[in-house]
């Protein structure tokens, strides 16, 4: 019950319980194989289980999240890094608060703040350089995580940072590029029959990185909003074409996602940021997957301006959330999942961060 | 993963690392059946008399902030934690540490709302203690107050809450979120520019308006947590479910964008005037009339009702008809990407 | 991953504007899109401090409208239910 309700523009028309009813409807008229539909975006999850999508589907529709959230599929290694950054007495850690509580090889950001390590949330990597500004004897490093959405935003910050001559500001990049990883998933027999695709990544990117998914491997892909109505739309469009035996690559939203992207986004991305192979947490490494900065952009590059050692990362026994990314297992499957993992107390990535498969899991559906 | 072998931030937000650090250390050691309880006061025999006692401390940064300060949730958090209790809060003690430098014109603009405060919920400050300390030792100023009230027999259970049954209504006094936010608005390194106000409040006297008519079962007031906290502490070991409409929850505009802006969940952001109630199903809607009638229930609503069905849990229906559970946030909610 | 909200440009200043939600309002960086092709009265969505998308108002508007149909859908079978006492889906 909204008070001085001034509908959010183009939010709450997509919050509609009889559209969404109505299509629910139309999923369980057109629904008669079982399907398994996984969503790689951890925005989607968490609309998906805040929303209480899954109440709503018929029985032959069945959702997996995959490898969608980005704090999940960054490697113990990366944080261990970090960590190790945040013990200098002369550097200033900044990061989205996704990251603070995900668990190193022994320790978090957000324990190393409560022993006194200068760790400070931003909102925007443009804090972060404002942080530097004010901060010019310290070397302020931005954990820079996220898949196409939020690299242009870094991509951004360095171009700022050199045109500023901010020379105490650095970016310890884990972006991550999504196509790769549907890929690997469907090569590795990752029983699925089609994907909800990433909205915000396919603003950026536009839909020609998914050609091939269809293409080659048989799977549709339905480029889909956040929303109730956006989400249950997506599974109608993807039900159909599973039907029809007609995988394509489909844009549901169409009100920000356009066939070619964001170019100048685009351009920005590849001006400061080249692919290189990268390690996922769950599916090791994957070719081209990752986004490494330019030589050209190396004096705000953290791991080649601050050197570190760092010893090789520990992964916990028992934790299988490389599985869960994959959608091989469900949390309930984990023999540590709420009774040694939990939100408080998290062992693995896909329970700490809120997006995580576990988090949501446990949050929203125990 | 080891444990934590120091405080961390998350200590300190009322979710589930807060419950935990409570078990393990504090009722651990203190070990009695009062703390036990874990309610928001503590329910002693004095004579043959029954009075409600319980304290709080205040840090909140800033300490001015849109519809407030420190000093407004001094006085309102620990007589809304008695009357919430049941109880008539009578008298207030009240503990400042001080920084050194701290401006004597803001102290006094902080004493002077705690006096009005005071005076309008009836309670008197009879106790107090003042500590200063070197420049750096704390922030600015911390307030703690402690408070005593009392409480009769009939209404001993509305903290824990043992006379609720199946078929009782849930209700809150307002909307939701609205002091979190707007301390989080005022903090200003967000940039964001929402027009919130705290809705602290000292509620005792629009609780007294619906006690002294009807039988209220259970009581709560949703501060740090959220309201999501209450309604999943009061599911937990129960033999009832705790089924809540999203539809139904009150919730002022500014909070609601600026939550989504943010990417927090509106059930967790603190209040600091609000009270959640539980009542028998035929006096509910007597008790959001009453509660109507009054500043700080103009928007009452009947939110939930308590049913036969998942047991232990609490539940919301989403707006498009969904189904979640309500469980108690794990640390803080922070700015996120995703 | 993407939390991302549609918000209306109030004001541009420059290379940033202010955009608000409902009643929250919050400057954001224009970085990323041709400033030339925004104006007030336009939304957006915002990310991360950055506006990463001008929202087509013209598709927006012209999906609401298939919605109908489904809302049209559910009241169609709201009343065979009131008349028939069940639905067939």
């Amino acid at each position: 019950m909204v008070l001085n309700f001034k509908a959010m523009k183009y939010i709450d028309e997509y919050r509609n319980k009889d559209i969404v009813v109505g299509i629910a409807e139309e999923i369980k008229k057109n629904s008669t194989k079982k399907v398994k539909i996984m969503e790689v975006c951890g925005g989607h999850t968490m609309s998906i289980q805040k929303f209480g999508i899954p109440y709503l589907l018929p029985d032959t529709v069945e959702l997996i999240s995959g490898p969608g959230c980005p704090v999940c599929v960054t490697s113990r290694g990366f944080i261990d890094k970090a960590i190790a950054y945040a013990r200098m007495d002369d550097v200033i850690i900044t990061t989205y608060g996704d990251l603070i509580r995900v668990p190193g090889s022994h320790s978090t950001l957000d324990k190393e703040k409560a022993k006194g390590a200068d760790v400070r949330i931003v909102y925007s990597i443009l804090d972060a350089l404002m942080v530097a500004k004010k901060n010019r004897r310290k070397k302020v490093v931005f954990l820079g995580i996220g898949f196409e959405t939020t690299a242009p935003a870094s991509a951004a910050g360095i171009i700022k940072a050199q045109m500023a001559g901010l020379r105490n500001f650095f970016l310890f990049s884990a972006h991550k590029v999504m196509p790769p990883a549907m890929e690997t998933l469907i090569d590795e027999g990752v029983e699925i029959d089609g994907y909800i695709g990433p909205g915000h990544v396919s603003t950026i990117t536009g839909e020609g990185i998914y050609a091939d998914i269809p293409k080659i491997f048989g799977l549709g892909v339905v480029i889909s909003g956040f929303e109730p109505v956006d989400l249950m739309q997506s599974v109608l469009m993807l039900v159909k074409q599973i039907e029809n035996n007609d995988p394509k690559v489909e844009i549901q939203y169409k009100r920000v996602v356009k066939p070619e992207g964001n170019i100048k986004a685009q351009q920005m991305l590849d001006e400061v940021f080249e692919p290189g192979d990268d390690w996922w947490r769950g599916l090791g490494v994957l070719k081209d997957s990752g986004l490494k900065i330019r030589e050209k952009y190396s004096m705000h590059n953290a791991e080649v301006q601050i050197p570190v050692e760092v010893a090789p990362p520990i992964e916990p026994k028992g934790c299988i959330c490389g599985e869960i990314l994959k959608g091989l297992k469900k949390p309930k499957d984990c023999k540590l999942f709420a009774k040694v993992c939990t939100p408080s107390d998290p062992v693995g990535a896909c329970m700490v961060s809120s997006e995580g498969s576990c988090a949501a899991y446990y949050l929203y559906n125990r | 993963m080891k444990k934590n072998d120091t405080i961390l931030l998350g200590h300190g937000s009322g979710g589930k690392l807060s419950h935990d650090l409570i078990e393990s250390i504090f009722v651990k050691y203190f070990d009695n059946d009062f703390l036990r309880q874990q309610t928001d006061s503590a329910i002693l025999n004095l004579g043959n008399k029954k009075i409600a006692y319980t304290t709080d401390s205040y840090v909140v940064d800033p300490i001015f902030f849109p519809g407030g300060n420190i000093g407004n949730l001094a006085i309102a958090g620990t007589v809304n934690d008695l009357a919430v209790s049941g109880a008539i809060p009578k008298y207030l003690s009240c503990g400042f540490i001080i920084e050194e430098g701290f401006p004597i014109g803001d102290l006094e603009k902080i004493v002077k709302t705690m006096a009005i405060d005071a005076k309008e919920a009836g309670v008197v400050i009879v106790t107090g203690d003042t500590k200063v300390v070197d420049r750096g030792k704390c922030d600015k100023i911390f307030i703690n107050t402690s408070g005593v009230g009392l409480i009769e027999e009939e209404n001993v259970n509305i903290g824990s809450g043992t006379e609720i049954e199946i078929g009782d209504k849930i209700i809150i006094n307002g909307s939701i979120g609205d002091h979190g936010m707007a301390v989080m608005a005022a903090r200003n390194d967000l940039k964001i520019n929402a027009e919130i106000i705290s809705d602290c409040a000292c509620l005792n006297n629009m609780i007294n308006e619906v006690s002294k008519k009807i039988k209220v079962k259970f009581m709560r007031d949703a501060t740090r947590g959220g309201i999501g906290t209450v309604l999943s502490e009061l599911s937990k070991n129960r033999k009832f479910g705790v089924h809540v409409q999203e539809d139904k929850i009150p919730i002022q505009e500014g909070v609601r964008g600026m939550c989504e802006l943010l990417g927090f969940d509106p059930l967790y952001v603190a209040n600091e005037g609000k009270v959640v109630m539980v009542v028998g199903k035929n006096d509910a809607n007597e008790v959001v009339k009453i509660l109507k009638k009054n500043t700080f229930g103009k928007n009452a609503s009947i939110i939930g009702d308590i049913k036969d069905e998942h047991l232990g849990t609490a539940w919301l229906e989403t707006v498009i008809g969904g189904k979640r559970i309500i469980d108690m946030l794990s640390g803080q909610q922070l700015p996120r990407i995703c | 991953m993407c939390l991302s909200i549609p918000a209306r440009i109030e004001k541009i200043n420059g290379e940033t504007a202010v955009c608000s939600v409902g009643k929250s309002t919050y400057e954001a960086s224009l970085q990323m899109l041709e400033i030339e092709e925004v104006k007030v009265g336009d939304y957006v969505l915002i990310h991360t401090g950055f506006a990463i998308q001008k929202l087509d108002t013209e598709e927006a508007e012209a999906s609401l409208k298939t919605f109908e149909e489904f809302k049209k859908m559910n009241d169609d079978l709201d009343l065979e239910e009131e008349q028939e006492g069940s639905r067939i889906v």
